[in-house]
C-alpha cells in the first residue's frame, strides 16, 4: 500500500489545498484593504509567501504520494541547499575545501541512504559520532591550525543542523509504530504542526505582537505572537489526532512539544543570520528568503518528534 | 549542447545570483572584464549571459593551460570557440604581447563579445590583481570597444588553485556600468580605473 491508497492523506492534502486557497484569496483581498506604504509592503509580502507556500506545498506532496524513496530524496536535496547557505554564510579557510567536499558529496548523501535504508543503528550515529571524528581528522590532514577548533565546530554544527537533525523526518517514514496507517501520515502531522506554528506565530505578532522575546535576536518574535501561535497550532495539531497513531491528549502533547522546539530552532538559525548580519540565508524561495529560513523550526523539531513517537508507540 | 550543459552545470555548482547594474543585459558587442580567482570564473560569467548574447561571446584564456590535452584543446576550440593567448605575452613590446592583442583585436572585428580576466592568472580571491596591459592595448586598437566590469564573488571558495572539486557554494556575479578607453588617457591611468570598476561592484 502507498500513500496514495490512503484515503486519510488525500483527505489532508485537500484541507491543505483548501488552506492555500483561502490564503491567497486573503492575501489578492488584503491588496485593496491597505492604504500605507508600510501596510502595501507587508501584503505583498505575504502574497510573495502564499507564492512560496503553493511551491513547497506542491513539492511537498508530490514526495508523500511518491512514497518512500520521494520523500527521501526531496529531503536530501533540502539539506543539500540548506547546507549550501549554511557554509555559504559562515567563514571557511582555503585548507577546509576537501572537508567541505566530503560534507556535501559524501556525508550528506550517506546519512540519507541510511534512511533509505531503514538502517537506523547506524543512522542515528553516523554524524554525531562518525563524522564528528572524521572531520577534525580530515581538517588536520590539511595541515591548517588557524582558528582549527571554531572551524571543524562550524562544519560539524552545519551537518548536525542541516542534514542529520533534518533526515529524521523522512525516517518517519521508516519508524515501526503499531498502528495500520501510513507512516507518511506522522511525516504530515509534523510538517503541517511546525510550519503552521511559524505562520500563525507570525500572524498573531503581526495582529497583537507588543512585547519582543528576544529583541537582540529577532525583533519581530513577540511574547504575543509566541504564546497565540504555539497554542492555535497546538489546537490544529490536536484537531488532526484521527489521522495519527495518538489519541487527542497524546496528539496535543506532541504537537505542542513540536511547537517549542520549532520556536527555539528558528530563534537559534536567526541568532547565527544576526551574528552573520544577513536577515535571510538566500533568496531561493519567494517571500520567504532560503531553504534555510523555511526548515529552521523543522531541524529542532524533527529530532524531537521522532524519539518521542519512537519511544512511546 | 555541451556548451549549454556545462552552463547549467557551472550555474547549478555556483548557485549563481546575477546582478546588472545599470542596464539589462543586451547583445551589443562589448567586453566583459571580472576578477579572476578559480577555472570556474569564465564559465560563470558566461553562463550568467543570456543564450542569444553567449553565442557571440568568446572567452581569452590561456594557451598553455587550454592547449594540454584533447579535451581540453576540443572544449577551447569547439565549445567555447576560446581566444587562446600566450600568458607570458603579458610583457607588452614582445612580439608574443603584440601577437597576442592582435588576436583579440581580430576576434573583435569578426564582431565576438570577450571575456577576459586582466589579472592574467588566478587570486585568492580577497583582492584583485593589477591588470595586465592587454586590455589597454585592445581599446587603442580600437577604441570605440565598450568595456564591462563584472566582479565575481566567492568563487575562489568554490574552486580554489589547486582543488578538482568544486564545493557548491552561492555565488554572485555582479555586472556594472560600460566604459571606454578616455581620449589621452595613459596605460596605468587606465588600468588602474578599470581595476577599481571591478572592485566598486565586490559586496559590501
Amino acid at each position: 500500500m502507498t500513500a496514495l491508497d490512503d484515503p486519510d492523506v488525500l483527505r489532508l492534502l485537500l484541507i491543505v489545498l483548501g488552506l492555500l486557497v483561502v490564503g491567497s484569496v486573503a492575501g489578492q483581498a488584503l491588496r485593496g484593504a491597505v492604504r500605507t506604504d508600510a501596510g502595501r509592503a507587508t501584503v505583498a509580502n505575504i502574497n510573495d509567501r502564499m507564492r512560496g507556500w503553493w511551491m513547497m506545498s506542491a513539492l511537498f506532496a508530490l514526495a508523500l504520494l511518491t512514497g518512500g524513496i520521494g520523500s527521501v530524496v526531496m529531503f536530501a536535496l533540502v539539506s543539500f541547499l540548506a547546507l549550501r547557505e549554511f557554509v555559504t554564510l559562515v567563514a571557511s579557510r582555503r585548507s577546509d575545501h576537501r572537508t567541505l567536499v566530503a560534507a556535501f558529496f559524501l556525508f550528506t548523501p550517506a546519512q540519507y541512504a541510511l534512511v533509505a535504508a531503514h538502517w537506523y543503528g547506524l543512522f542515528a550515529i553516523l554524524i554525531p559520532v562518525y563524522v564528528f571524528l572524521l572531520v577534525p581528522t580530515s581538517m588536520v590532514i590539511a595541515g591548517d591550525t588557524e582558528r582549527f577548533l571554531e572551524r571543524t565546530a562550524t562544519i560539524q554544527w552545519g551537518l548536525m543542523a542541516c542534514v542529520y537533525c533534518l533526515s529524521y523526518a523522512p525516517a518517519l517514514l521508516f519508524l515501526d509504530v503499531d498502528w495500520d496507517s501510513e507512516n507518511a501520515l506522522l511525516l504530515f502531522f509534523l510538517v503541517v504542526v511546525v510550519q503552521l506554528s511559524d505562520v500563525l506565530q507570525y500572524v498573531w505578532g503581526k495582529t497583537l505582537g507588543r512585547r519582543p522575546i528576544a529583541p537582540r535576536v529577532s525583533p519581530n518574535k513577540t511574547w504575543e505572537g509566541f504564546a497565540g501561535g504555539v497554542l492555535s497550532a497546538t489546537a490544529v495539531g490536536t484537531a488532526l489526532w484521527w489521522a495519527t497513531p495518538f489519541p487527542p491528549a497524546a496528539a496535543a502533547a506532541l504537537a505542542f512539544a513540536i511547537c517549542i522546539a520549532g520556536f527555539a530552532g528558528g530563534l537559534t538559525m536567526a541568532a547565527i543570520k544576526r551574528d552573520r548580519g544577513v536577515k535571510d540565508y538566500g533568496t531561493l524561495i519567494p517571500g520567504h528568503g532560503g531553504v534555510l529560513d523555511r526548515i529552521d523550526s523543522l531541524t529542532f523539531a524533527a529530532p524531537l518528534f521522532f524519539h518521542l513517537t519512537r519511544f512511546f508507540y | 549542447m555541451i556548451a549549454a550543459l556545462l552552463a547549467s552545470a557551472a550555474r547549478a555548482m555556483s548557485g549563481v545570483s546575477v546582478r546588472w547594474t545599470e542596464r539589462p543585459p543586451d547583445d551589443a558587442q562589448r567586453v566583459y572584464f571580472a576578477n579572476h580567482s578559480s577555472h570556474l570564473d569564465f564559465l560563470v560569467v558566461w553562463s550568467a549571459l543570456p543564450a542569444y548574447v553567449r553565442t557571440a561571446t568568446r572567452p581569452v584564456a590561456a594557451a598553455d593551460y587550454w592547449c594540454r590535452g584533447r579535451v581540453r584543446r576540443r572544449l577551447a576550440g569547439r565549445v567555447f570557440r576560446a581566444v587562446l593567448i600566450e600568458r607570458r605575452a603579458g610583457a607588452s613590446g614582445t612580439a608574443a604581447g603584440r601577437d597576442a592583442v592582435e588576436r583579440l583585436v581580430q576576434a573583435v572585428d569578426e564582431g565576438a563579445s570577450l571575456i577576459v580576466f586582466p589579472e592574467g592568472t588566478r587570486g585568492d580571491g580577497a583582492e584583485v590583481a593589477p591588470f595586465k596591459s592587454g586590455l589597454y592595448h585592445l581599446c587603442v586598437a580600437r577604441p570605440e570597444l565598450e568595456l564591462m566590469p563584472v566582479h565575481l564573488d566567492n568563487l575562489n571558495r568554490v574552486l580554489p588553485k589547486g582543488e578538482a572539486v568544486p564545493v557548491p557554494l552561492i555565488c554572485r556575479a555582479t555586472f556594472g556600468a560600460p566604459m571606454r578607453l578616455r581620449e589621452g588617457e595613459d596605460k596605468p591611468a587606465f588600468l588602474e580605473r578599470a581595476r577599481a570598476a571591478v572592485m566598486e561592484l565586490a559586496p559590501a
